[in-house]
């Protein structure tokens, strides 16, 4: 199937800045493809350039194979990361004045039961909390049935509660067949929506590939961690490579199966003992020293 | 060009202006608390044009049966006649532009003090010189200005007006498009396929709109209070207002052309509002006052729609004789907008 967005050495710099510096990614349709990297990699700047909001510096952008036109805007739906909407309209009011601007809209029936609206619809915009306010954007963007959608940190600032609904509203349109663009520095978010990720680090693509491919190329092993009182033996006579944090003794294994068997076959006492496989966290860590939330 | 996005964003911000509960009744209430204030202020029966000071007196209300004051000077009107107890009280308040003209009424001759700078006791020293010369040697023959008489209040209501819809129309487009921008209202808009146009023609069509209806509100509530009274045709007057409104939204909207800091936005708005208050002549007339102010005043859209209004008004003007006022109203309209549209960003 063609890919329904190319893009090509994308550029764009201010001033003396590049905030984005040559990327280049090709999304299949159906997928939710997340640019991921800590604040200032160059998400934001990168997706708004591709949704049209600002002008490239160099690159190429293609839809469905070619240029974007006028019709773009008709075709996409786009979360922004920073927008608040006009304070004195009811979400109804909001929903039915951004449905009026496009020829073909979703009914509001199915945005307000996908995006779970249907008790804020009389609340006025400011008067909605941070959870309510993320689903009425999400509505916003889905309203012009979209077949590619931006959502630029979906969830950034809401509790865990509101977080998880937002993602499960999120996986429920990727299985309507819509494809997803996601900007986060979350890896829990981005191995939970994400078929494949781009991770990017100022400005530049660092490894791109789906979650369990990069932590298979990128990290290897896990961690297990025993407290240091049910070690009998000197720790310098440990079988498997470690190291002491806070009263626990945390061991390197090449996979988690062979490290237990070692472990088990030594006799340790195994209670209140704790395994840590690698996630996109460390992926990110050992491509660049640093931690994803820097 | 969609007709059906302009009318969806015209409702949108009407509701907002409708909603918005603080702004809303301001827009009403601040004309009537200006015309009121006024009504006020030169309707009362007791408004004095000059005080004069008088001394020794053991009351405010002075005997002037036992001076030498001569009776011309004490019967002329707007000359209101307080009494203090000694010179020193009385030069202090003088001192303090509490009182124009002070007088001595104990001795043979009247004394007076009057302060160099100040025109009112200027003024009032001319009146009280003139007190003293026999009035058998007229120097001119008195005419009677005939017709209805126009009363200040006429004469200003224009004005007030005028100035609620340029702020209207410099902070209810301006500041607020200038707002948009800054919190990314604009830049969600911009993600439609809502075009600039598009977005600024609703914009300034509800402004207008808004500006005509609160204008209606504040004419029938003045009327009521104050019989405001048109000699001309209220089409006429109709046709300028709508003019001025247009015209005074495009330069708001070219304000919101670009830029996201309000303090900027603000200090620009205020750079345009109060020049134009003072020399479009809302309050007072620029008659007398030096050329290039005059020529400068012909810039300004605010200028043409008070002439054109109070000529309409007050002289019961048609549209013809008001005709260069509306065409300057019209190019004003057109040049704003023009730049507007060219230099508008959703962005920044």
């Amino acid at each position: 199937m063609p890919p329904i967005l190319e893009v090509k050495n994308l550029i764009k710099t201010f001033k003396t800045v590049t905030a984005v510096n040559g990327i280049s990614f090709t999304i299949p349709p159906g997928i939710c493809f997340g640019l991921l990297g800590p604040n200032g990699a160059g998400k934001t700047t990168a997706l708004e350039v591709i949704e049209g909001i600002t002008s490239p510096s160099g690159g190429e952008i293609l839809f469905n194979g070619a240029p974007q036109t006028e019709a773009f805007r008709e075709e996409v739906g786009i979360q922004f990361q920073h927008t608040t909407l006009l304070d004195f309209l009811t979400v109804r009011n909001t929903l039915e004045t951004f449905r009026a601007l496009y020829r073909d809209p979703e009914s509001m029936e199915h945005l307000v039961e996908t995006c779970n609206l249907a008790e804020i619809l009389d609340h006025m915009n400011n008067k909605i909390s941070g959870g309510q306010s993320q689903r009425l954007m999400l509505a916003l963007a889905l309203l012009n049935k979209p077949r590619l959608i931006f959502l630029d940190e979906p969830s950034t600032g809401l509790d865990p509660q509101a977080r998880r609904n937002l993602w499960e509203i999120v996986r429920a349109i990727k299985e309507d067949g819509k494809t997803i663009i996601l900007t986060t520095h979350s890896m829990d978010e981005a191995e939970y929506l994400c078929d494949e990720i781009a991770i990017m680090d100022h400005g530049t693509i660092i490894a791109q590939g789906s979650p369990p491919e990069l932590i298979r190329r990128y990290c290897r092993g896990g961690i297990i961690s025993l407290p240091r009182a049910n070690i009998t033996i000197p720790l310098s006579q440990l079988p498997l490579p470690y190291k002491e944090v806070n009263g626990r003794v945390e061991m390197t294994t090449e996979t988690i199966d062979q490290g237990l068997k070692i472990l088990m076959s030594k006799g340790f006492d195994l209670s209140d003992i704790s395994v840590h496989s690698p996630d996109l966290e460390d992926v990110f860590l050992n491509l660049t020293g640093r931690k994803l939330r820097e | 060009m969609s007709l059906k996005r302009i009318w969806v964003m015209f409702k949108a911000r009407n509701y907002e202006f409708f909603r918005d509960k603080a702004a809303f009744g301001w827009n009403f209430l601040f004309p009537f608390l200006i015309i009121a204030g006024f009504a006020i202020i030169f309707g009362g029966r007791d408004f004095s044009g000059f005080k004069v000071g008088v001394f020794p007196s053991t009351t405010k209300q002075i005997d002037f049966t036992s001076t030498n004051l001569p009776e011309k000077f004490i019967t002329t009107t707007h000359l209101e006649f307080i009494g203090f107890p000694d010179q020193a009280t009385g030069l202090k308040k003088l001192k303090h532009h509490q009182i124009d003209f002070l007088i001595r009424i104990d001795t043979p001759t009247p004394l007076y003090w009057q302060l160099d700078s100040s025109p009112k006791g200027y003024l009032v020293e001319r009146l009280f010189q003139s007190a003293f010369v026999p009035e058998n040697n007229p120097y001119g023959t008195k005419e009677i200005v005939e017709g209805r008489e126009i009363r200040y209040l006429d004469w200003l209501f224009p004005g007030i007006l005028g100035m609620n819809m340029m702020f209207s129309a410099l902070w209810g487009v301006g500041y607020v498009v200038v707002r948009y921008r800054k919190n990314g209202v604009l830049k969600r808009l911009k993600a439609t396929p809502l075009t600039a146009f598009e977005y600024m023609t609703a914009q300034a069509l509800s402004r207008f709109f808004l500006q005509i209806f609160t204008l209606i509100v504040v004419w029938i509530g003045a009327d009521l209070l104050f019989s405001i009274h048109v000699e001309g045709s209220l089409v006429a007057l109709s046709v300028v207002f709508a003019l001025g409104g247009l015209s005074l939204t495009s330069v708001g909207l070219l304000l919101a052309a670009r830029g996201t800091s309000e303090e900027f936005t603000s200090g620009a708005l205020n750079f345009i509002a109060w020049p134009m208050m003072f020399l479009s002549e809302v309050w007072f007339s620029l008659e007398g006052a030096p050329q290039w102010v005059k020529g400068f005043a012909e810039v300004l859209p605010l200028t043409h729609l008070l002439r054109a209004a109070r000529h309409i008004m007050n002289d019961g003007a048609t549209l013809a004789q008001v005709s260069g006022d509306c065409l300057a109203l019209i190019i004003t309209t057109l040049i704003c907008l023009v730049l507007g549209a060219t230099l508008f960003s959703w962005n920044d």
